[in-house]
């Protein structure tokens, strides 16, 4: 019978969401027992992980000087004590998919890249080519190393769990490797992978500055922002707002668009939102093949119509 | 220094692919095949490592079919020295793609390794960790930018979910690329001629790695994405703002 062992993330104070969502994934595996690997300084983290609903033991383990997002220096931990379980998952965040492919390797397995189904306890479907073709594959190693598409799973939100926490310390930290800094382009609106509504801007934007329309019809609504690469690339707002294939793959209940002209690595990140909204003014963009709504017009009447509006 | 970049031979980022009828792969008939767009960007960036005389040479390889040439060739008239195939019949999967490369290394000796962070055929992610893994050495993937700090150390900026973080890693490491660390240049007529003259040696997947550790994943089946129901255009905002009521989506 299968036995999990999670990798769990976080941000120095709070466990991240994609945590409850490959549990979710997890539980589909009708496994015996789940247990979670967290690395962190913060024991209040690892006692929010335990009471997760599903989670059987936490092995939290302490780390100092950042040593906690250093893909070289917890990999020997989660592979050393992945050798004990049948499934060792990760999130597929950029967090995970730094760390899980070092833990595949050290385990001796290829990794089973954004699971987006779980069939049964080693078939699974995943994307491929940017989620133009989907791919089911099998693999009965002994340890079988994933991670988990996050917008393919519903966070579990019960936490009536309490599960055990046992604690160690980190052995072995990579001191090849530093961790120096991280800057985010921090805002006070909702986080663009968890949040239920999602505005984005394209290059059809035009400018830093004529970003503010977006950005306030996001608060207007409550919604997150989002962008396309185009509109990153061209300094308009920070990489951490991009959707799509090589950004940020999310599934609010709405995903409103602006002068985003619809290109297949966009579409990627955006094709499990509930209800997609696209306003471009050019009647041939692609995006309006996948909207659910669409409008032909110009964003700069449009959003200002809107906000007086709604 | 020496800077070794892993290529990989791709179906062409603007083709749309097609699942096959019969759901056994994806029609690559007659598709235009590239170099993998990351690792276009991974060679660029050890060319600018080396025009700024942080290395004196740039070796490119690829784990691939025999017309994987093509995309050596690519890569050496963008200016790259010299490459190296190691040709393989089927697919190869990361874990077994890392120990060609880690063999290669072995023979080269490279001060540092950049890869792509993905190949967009099978949008894996791994095989730049893997390597960095079974090397022994330390990563950086999903560089935005890469900066030497004396000659033994590189700052590199990643793009993570969060934001952009900084981290160093001491040499020889492996970097992988995101997009916005560059943008390569384009290739010259007189270039591509040059570039036939440079030197191309073709191993055999069976002579690098004779002995491969590691089963491959078994891929069943393809098939087509769920496409979406289709939506409707309306006319106005008014329209636009009645619809997102009704689905209780604004208030
Ligand atoms: C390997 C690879 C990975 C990639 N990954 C991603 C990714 O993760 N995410 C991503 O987004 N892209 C990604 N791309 C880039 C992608 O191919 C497109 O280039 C990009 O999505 C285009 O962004 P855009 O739609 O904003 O710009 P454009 O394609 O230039 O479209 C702008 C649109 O704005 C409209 N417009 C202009 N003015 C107005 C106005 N006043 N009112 C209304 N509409 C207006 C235009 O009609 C046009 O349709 C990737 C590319 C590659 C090669
Ligand atoms: N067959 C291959 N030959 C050479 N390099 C490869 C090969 N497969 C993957 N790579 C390198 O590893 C990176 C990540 O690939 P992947 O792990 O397959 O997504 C690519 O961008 C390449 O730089």
């Amino acid at each position: 019978m299968s036995k999990v062992l999670i990798l769990a993330e976080h941000n120095g104070s709070q466990i991240n969401q994609s945590t409850a969502k490959v549990l979710t994934a997890a539980k589909q595996l009708n496994a015996d027992a789940i247990d979670v690997v967290l690395f962190a300084g913060d024991a209040a983290l690892a006692s929010q992980v335990a009471s997760l609903n599903g989670v059987n033991a936490v092995k939290f383990v302490q780390c100092a000087d950042n040593h906690d997002q250093l893909a070289a220096s917890i990999a020997p931990t989660v592979a050393e004590l992945g050798k004990d379980y049948t499934h060792v998952w990760g999130p597929s965040t950029t967090f995970g998919k730094d760390v899980m492919p070092r833990v595949a390797a050290l385990l001796g397995v290829n990794q089973v890249s954004d699971v987006m189904e779980v069939i049964d306890a080693t078939t699974f479907k995943r994307p491929i080519y940017a989620g133009n073709a989907i791919i089911t594959v099998k693999t009965d190693t002994a340890q079988i190393v994933a991670t988990v598409r996050t917008a393919s799973f519903a966070a579990e939100k019960a936490m009536d769990g309490s599960a055990a926490i046992n604690e160690s310390n980190l052995e072995n930290a990579a001191s090849h490797t530093t961790y120096v800094s991280l800057s985010s382009g921090n805002s006070d609106r909702p986080d663009l992978q968890t949040a239920s509504k999602v505005i984005s801007g394209g290059r059809g934007v035009g400018s830093e500055e004529n970003f503010k329309i977006v950005y306030d019809l996001a608060d207007k609504i409550g919604a997150a922002t989002g962008a396309s690469r185009a509109a990153v690339d061209a300094g308009y707002v920070p990489n951490d707002m991009q959707v799509g294939q090589t950004g940020k793959i999310i599934a609010p209940d709405l995903y409103m668009c602006f002068g985003i002209s619809g290109a297949i690595q966009h579409l990627t990140g955006i094709k499990d939102a509930g209800t997609i909204v696209a306003i471009n003014k050019d009647a041939d963009a692609p995006i309006f093949e996948v909207a659910d709504v669409g409008l032909v017009g110009d964003l700069f009447k449009i959003i200002p119509e809107m906000m007086e509006k709604l | 220094m020496k800077i070794l970049v892993a290529i990989k031979r791709v179906v062409d980022y603007n083709v749309r692919v097609q699942v096959k009828p019969d759901g056994s792969g994806v029609a690559t008939d007659g598709v235009k095949m590239s170099i993998n767009p990351f690792d276009e960007i991974a060679i660029e960036e050890a060319l600018r490592i080396k025009e700024q005389g942080k290395a004196d040479e740039v070796v490119v390889v690829t784990i691939g079919s025999n017309d994987s040439q093509q995309q050596l060739r690519t890569a050496m008239a963008m200016g790259a020295d010299r490459a190296i195939l190691v040709e393989s019949a089927g697919p190869v999967q990361p874990l077994q793609a890392a120990q060609v490369l880690l063999k290669v290394i072995e023979d080269e000796q490279p001060g540092l390794v950049i890869t792509g962070k993905q190949a967009i055929d099978d949008d894996n992610n791994q095989t730049p960790q893997m390597l960095a893994t079974l090397w022994n050495r330390p990563q950086a993937t999903f560089a935005s930018k890469v900066e030497f700090v004396g000659d033994n150390q590189l700052q590199v900026t990643r793009e993570v979910d969060a934001g952009l973080e900084t981290i160093q890693v001491e040499l020889p490491a492996v970097v992988s690329t995101d997009l916005r660390l560059n943008e390569p240049r384009f290739v010259k007529l007189p270039d591509i001629m040059k570039a036939k003259k440079k030197p191309l040696d073709v191993k055999t997947m069976g002579d690098v790695l004779p002995d491969a550790q590691g089963v491959a994943i078994e891929v069943i089946q393809h098939e087509s994405p769920q496409p979406r129901q289709k939506g409707v255009m309306v006319e106005s905002v008014d329209e636009l703002i009645e619809i997102l009521k009704d689905k209780g989506l604004v208030s």
